[in-house]
């Protein structure tokens, strides 16, 4: 038989105290002031307590100091105070009334929930006959048949979560900060450098609990050692950062599949924290999980207002910075920094595209949700082209566009990512424009004589004066592209329906001197 | 009294000492290069005066992969075996 948690509880406004279990039998009641049932029982309890005195111990469990002095005031019998609910927690009361039998070890022996007076009646009775005593005396017509109890406030919203992570058994393991009364909790927060600058919200103990419904995996669980301390984030300490970055618990899994992707050892997001150059990751979302979590793929899909979008690369970053230890002047050396080290996700819009969406590309299936991670160390910088009218001319002009990147005689440095705009699909689609044609067009377009890359007196970038040394002119005719390879040019479609503005993310450092776009699936976090 | 949980990894890092300064430069010195574009220009000048100037010590040279990852294991456990100084250039 189920073994009832032992407890002692003082009486409201008085230093007696009541043990369970005790050394006799023992009926346990739970009620609250403001539940009629719980009123109307009350005389019934107050006999039952008189009729079994000598006998059988009687706790009358509530759940408000005040509500027990209006109870006791009315009864005359005193209550528990389990104010702060552990008790009732712990029993999972989640009806009050409710009225428990229990041997003197502890053990359950009966359970009634709300008011149900044949039940009710029968317990008293076989009770009395136990001990060898009188039924109550106690007038069962005069009381209603059935009552509803009403809710514990155990399992009332605003305390369940608290509960459970007090009780026994909490998945809470991280330290906790008490916050004194008189400070300000945002204030504590700017404090105490867990902020990027921008208010957080506190993560308390029932928020974090919220955050980690949002998955089935362990929260002990290590996800992954986040440079640049390589310090172990388990699937808490995310939820954490989490809810400070204002995530809700459902995007919990895309921020720890976004985690796993920047510490993978390609990724290196050691290197684009440390950078002076100013890197930062941008997150694309594919698959159905945009759908659920109401990501914005469309009119200002790059920009603010979008809580899953804005939410959820600021929690990266938060893990980055709190739990990795990058911060800004300390291994974070960014020369200029910028805004994308606050927050940078988005989904594609693969709906509005006639082409594979970035995941598919990447070796998922269309119905799997992936997050893909990119280093950017500037964009989206806008390429405008309202003008033409053909794919070879549009994609000729992202080919120029891109050719700035760095600085114009900075070949093979780089990648980018593009984000193509619906307008712009459009013109491309027309003419059956494929991804792969549109890189082999940038390619052509941004291809120039290495005798045009070379250090100069308007440049010293690019090719060194001496790589001529010794070469002929055509060698130095031979035309290099922008892009080392062509896969060095990612895809994605997104954006307003109108506007003829596509955007292109530039690059960083590449391949194994620099960062690797790396994908990761979001449905093994959920 | 609000509580909040720690969002920080909670670990305290280990305090290091630097190494006794004798004043004396002796024995083998380290010349590491990030692989920062330049970086080896500088380190060839410092290397031409330490062997001008200290005549006496044995001037090593050694280079990361990239300046965009950390050091491989292997090479700073050999840069520390076999150096007496190590001057590191840091790039920018």
């Amino acid at each position: 038989m189920n073994v009832l948690p032992a407890f002692r509880l003082s009486e409201t406004d008085s230093t007696r105290e009541a043990v369970f279990p005790g050394e006799k039998p023992v009926l346990v009641a739970f009620v609250k002031e403001d539940c009629p049932t719980c009123r109307e029982v009350m005389p019934v309890l107050a006999r039952l307590r008189e009729a079994f005195a000598d006998v059988v111990d009687m706790h009358i469990v509530g759940q408000t100091v005040d509500g027990n002095r209006v109870l006791t005031a009315r009864s005359g019998v005193p209550l528990l105070d389990d104010s702060a609910l552990g008790v009732s927690f712990a029993w999972s009361v989640e009806t009050v009334p409710t009225l428990f039998l229990a041997d003197e070890s502890g053990r359950q022996r009966a359970q009634l929930v709300g008011f149900v007076r044949d039940e009710w009646q029968a317990l008293a009775n076989d009770l009395a006959s136990e001990q060898e005593l009188p039924p109550p005396e106690i007038d069962w017509s005069a009381l209603p048949a059935w009552r509803p109890g009403c809710g514990s406030l155990s399992v009332d919203p605003h305390n369940e979560a608290r509960l459970r992570a007090e009780a026994e058994g909490s998945p809470l393991r991280a330290r906790r900060i008490e916050i004194g009364s008189l400070d300000d909790e945002h204030e504590f927060l700017f404090d105490q450098g867990f902020s990027d600058g921008l208010p957080l919200v506190p993560p308390t103990p029932e928020r974090v609990l919220r955050m980690l419904s949002g998955t089935r995996r362990d929260a002990q669980e290590v996800v992954a050692l986040v440079p640049p301390n390589l310090a172990a984030a388990t699937v808490e300490k995310i939820a954490i950062n989490a809810v400070m970055a204002g995530c809700r618990p459902e995007y919990l899994p895309v921020v720890l599949a976004a985690v796993e992707a920047v510490c993978n050892e390609k990724y290196n997001i050691h290197g684009v924290m440390a950078t002076t150059m100013g890197a930062s990751p941008v997150l694309v979302v594919n698959g159905p999980i945009r759908h659920r979590l109401g990501m914005n793929m469309g009119l200002g899909a790059l920009g603010q207002g979008n809580r899953a979008n804005a939410t959820i690369g600021r929690a990266l970053r938060l893990v980055v910075r709190n739990i990795g230890g990058a911060q800004p002047g300390g291994t974070e050396r960014s020369t200029l920094g910028n805004p994308m080290k606050f927050t940078m996700c988005f989904p594609e819009w693969e709906e509005r595209s006639p082409w594979e969406p970035l995941h598919v590309e990447r070796g998922f299936a269309a119905g799997e949700s992936v997050v893909t991670a990119y280093t950017a160390s500037s964009g989206p910088v806008l390429m405008v082209d309202q003008d033409s009218r053909t794919a070879s001319q549009l994609a000729g002009s992202f080919g120029l566009a891109l050719e700035a990147m760095f600085g114009v005689k900075q070949h093979y440095a780089t990648d980018t990512l593009l984000v193509v705009v619906p307008e712009h699909v459009d013109t491309l689609w027309r003419d059956g424009y494929t991804k792969a044609d549109i890189r082999r067009r940038i390619q052509e377009v941004s291809a120039r004589p290495i005798s045009e890359l070379l250090a100069n007196e308007t440049s010293a970038t690019g090719f060194k004066a001496t790589y001529a040394e010794g070469r002929t002119a055509e060698q130095l005719a031979a035309r290099i592209p922008k892009f080392r390879r062509e896969e060095d040019i990612l895809i994605v479609v997104a954006g307003g329906e109108a506007g003829k503005f596509s955007g292109a993310f530039h690059g960083w450092a590449i391949g194994d001197i620099g960062s690797v776009p790396v994908s990761k699936a979001i449905d093994p976090w959920m | 009294m609000n509580v909040i949980l720690d969002p920080t990894s909670e670990s305290v890092p280990v305090t290091r000492q630097l190494t006794p300064r004798s004043g004396a430069l002796s024995g083998r010195v380290s010349l590491l290069d990030i692989a920062k574009p330049r970086g080896n220009v500088l380190l060839d000048r410092v290397e031409t005066l330490l062997r001008e100037r200290h005549p006496g010590i044995e001037v090593q040279r050694f280079s990361k992969p990239t300046f965009t990852k950390p050091a491989p294991d292997a090479l700073r456990q050999e840069v520390r075996a076999v150096s007496d100084f190590v001057i590191e250039g840091l790039a920018d």
